[in-house]
């Protein structure tokens, strides 16, 4: 279809006097291109990084925070844009087949960067400090993972960050199914208001999301009116008022910062599964229909086969999430009554007890546990290569 | 049988009418709670529910004093003003930077290009953990000396952030035909050029899908904030885990600042909805 059209440019665009600008006519090395190139970047990476820094070590030079919040923006975005112009002028001055072989990694540099300095390199020097002492100021061979695993509390949120992730991603995602079902069948105003109500906790950040919640599981002596929902509902049925968050009994406490979590997170599922539910083509659901299938079969025999791959989508997402949960368990429990969990365990060796060694082991441990899932994410990129 | 149809022709469900209403009650009444808590005083807040308020308004205290405490009193406007600052550069700047690799990697060939990509969707799952010891011996006093300010905030967002934006813009762009870059190269156009004029302009909606993320992100975030903020220049969300760390007093106060902390993210979420969909849609997954 569209190989019509560059054809017809393809014959307008070459007149006999091209002009030398073109890309495949830049042969010659241009020395000047080169130098003011090079001059370019490297005063506008000098100007940045003076500008950055003072904005650390002189914040009272820029009067107001919002100002030095504006001059970031510009400095960030406008730094980057002459960064990117000095870069093009520099590889346009090179010699045309090196120019055509380097541009590409001009291109690629500056953003790799970042990822290489914040991702890459910490990755390594985080699994170096693992075999460190607590200030990474000596090596002390596999101490860090032998205290690690010979502590209680490690094993226990070990054992939570499992529960965790058995039941929030599959929760979430048969959540999501059901509402994206459900709404998809009522009337085009219910299912938009529906969806935006559910979708809404997504905007809001787990610290606040605790907040809300501590509030539904709040406590008051017995006798006293319940504060809390949950108690209310509770000595409502007849039971005595509860400390939910202190309740060990079947894990309850960590069941109810998952609720948290479940609350968080069911938009998201819900969005994308119903998206894919949408697409299901009308005649597969119509011929199934025929062939005289109740709709219970057409559910799990027709649409679930044909949104399988948005339902691993949005499993692995919520996994990944799950995985790192740091936020809820923190500002809630902070671990106790047996509801740690590894990222959290982690922040308290490293922020509070200042244990660099062992920080970074448990960090360890939450890399070797991602590796299946980048695994995953490859393979599922390649397919869908494949298949574009 | 007949069964009642909806005005476009569907059957009418009554089912998944009652079974949507009551979710849409149950999802909805947390945040209602914190709503209605945060106006009412503080003796009433500690005695009854706040249900009770909602069925007996006129006998109910209510006030705003608990927004004006936390806002002066617990110094939630410094935070407000510090979360805006931390929030706004660390959605902006990494996109530059994420869009001209996402071109070289949509309409360029080059060696090792396959590498360098997976190299992206890889680090998207890696936990971002990892960078904090390494990040604080560069920021912090052994290295720069400027932990504590914006700069390592925003530095560390656009990191972390940065593989993400290329991947959701790279998937966006190579969407976009790929005659009108050739076209534009044969009318000798440099890729520089054909960045700016053309491809730029037109993934401005996966540009802005990544920023309502990233910008929810960020302003959401409590790990990064905690670490690299000092007390002057921390968020808004820290100060509300540090007020939800001070047990008893001040608990009136508590569901007014998360209130205040959620009112610009919900306002951004109702306002650019559309687009944050899309951004999810086109598979972003962040680590």
């Amino acid at each position: 279809m569209s190989t019509a059209i560059p054809k017809v440019i393809n014959e307008e665009a070459q007149p006999p006097d091209r002009s030398v600008e073109g890309p495949e006519n830049v042969g010659q090395t241009q020395p000047v291109k080169i130098l003011i190139g090079i001059v370019g970047m490297v005063a506008v990476v000098w100007f940045l990084a003076n500008l950055f820094l003072a904005f650390s070590y002189y914040p009272e030079w820029f009067g107001h925070k919002i100002v030095i919040g504006l001059l970031a923006i510009v400095g960030g975005v406008g730094g980057a844009a002459v960064l990117f112009f000095f870069l093009n002028m520099f590889v346009e001055g090179l010699p045309g087949r090196l120019s055509q072989g380097v541009i590409p990694y001009v291109f690629l540099f500056p953003g790799l960067f970042f990822v290489a300095l914040m991702l890459i390199y910490p990755t390594f020097q985080t699994i170096n400090y693992s075999f460190a002492n607590s200030d990474s100021t000596a090596y002390v061979g596999l101490q860090n993972y032998q205290t690690i695993f010979g502590d209680s509390e490690f094993r226990q949120s070990i054992v939570n960050n499992i529960l965790w992730l058995l039941i929030v991603p599959a929760v979430v995602v048969a959540f999501g199914v059901v509402v994206a079902v459900l709404s998809d069948k009522l009337s085009a105003g219910g299912e938009k208001l529906a969806k935006s109500l559910i979708f809404l906790p997504m905007a809001i950040s787990a610290v606040s999301a605790s907040a809300i919640w501590l509030l539904i599981y709040a406590y008051n002596n017995p006798g006293q009116e319940q504060i809390g929902l949950l108690n209310a509902i509770w000595t409502g049925l007849g039971g005595s008022p509860q400390v939910w968050l202190q309740i060990e009994t079947a894990k309850l406490n960590s069941i109810l910062l998952m609720v948290i979590l479940i609350w968080l997170q069911a938009g998201f599922a819900m969005v994308l599964l119903s998206s894919a539910i949408k697409g299901v083509p009308e005649d597969t659901l119509e011929a199934a229909r025929i062939d005289g299938a109740s709709e219970f079969q057409i559910f799990w025999q027709v649409v679930i086969p044909q949104i399988k791959g948005t339902i691993i989508t949005v499993f692995v997402t919520v996994f990944i999430t799950v995985l790192k949960i740091f936020d809820i368990v923190y500002v809630t429990t902070n671990g106790s009554y047996g509801t740690n969990v590894i990222a959290n365990l982690f922040f308290n060796k490293l922020f509070a007890a200042s244990e660099a060694g062992q920080a970074t082991a448990i960090v360890v441990v939450l890399l070797i546990a991602v590796i299946p899932l980048i695994w995953y994410q490859i393979r599922h990129f390649r397919n869908e290569e494949a298949n574009r | 049988m007949s069964r009642r149809l909806m005005k476009d022709g569907r059957p009418l469900s009554p089912f998944s009418i009652v079974v949507m209403t009551l979710l849409v009650i149950l999802w909805s009444i947390p945040t209602l709670g914190l709503l209605v808590t945060s106006f009412r005083s503080r003796d009433d807040a500690a005695t009854s529910g706040w249900w009770s308020a909602l069925f007996n308004p006129f006998a109910t205290d209510w006030t705003t004093s608990n927004y004006s405490g936390v806002w002066t009193g617990q110094d939630f406007s410094t935070g407000f003003i510090n979360s805006i600052v931390v929030a706004i550069p660390a959605t902006i700047i990494p996109i530059m930077f994420a869009a001209f690799a996402a071109y070289a990697f949509t309409f360029m060939d080059f060696p090792f290009k396959e590498f360098f990509f997976l190299l992206i969707i890889a680090v998207m799952v890696v936990p971002i953990q990892v960078a904090f010891q390494p990040m604080l011996d560069i920021l912090g006093p052994r290295g720069l000396g400027i932990s504590g300010s914006y700069i390592g905030v925003w530095l560390l967002h656009t990191g972390f952030g940065m593989p993400l934006c290329i991947y959701v813009l790279r998937n966006y762009m190579s969407t976009l035909p790929t005659s009108v870059v050739e076209s534009a190269k044969i009318d000798g156009a440099t890729h520089f050029q054909t960045f700016w004029k053309l491809v730029a302009p037109m993934s401005i909606p996966a540009i802005a899908a990544f920023a309502t993320l990233q910008f929810l992100w960020v302003w959401n975030d409590l790990l990064v904030a905690k670490l690299f903020l000092n007390s002057a220049n921390t968020t808004v969300i820290v100060k509300l885990q540090q007020l939800l760390g001070t047990q008893g007093q001040g608990q009136e106060l508590l569901t007014a600042g998360a209130f205040i902390s959620i009112v610009i993210p919900m306002l951004v979420f109702v306002l650019l909805q559309r687009f944050m969909v899309r951004g999810m849609t086109s598979g972003a997954v962040k680590g």
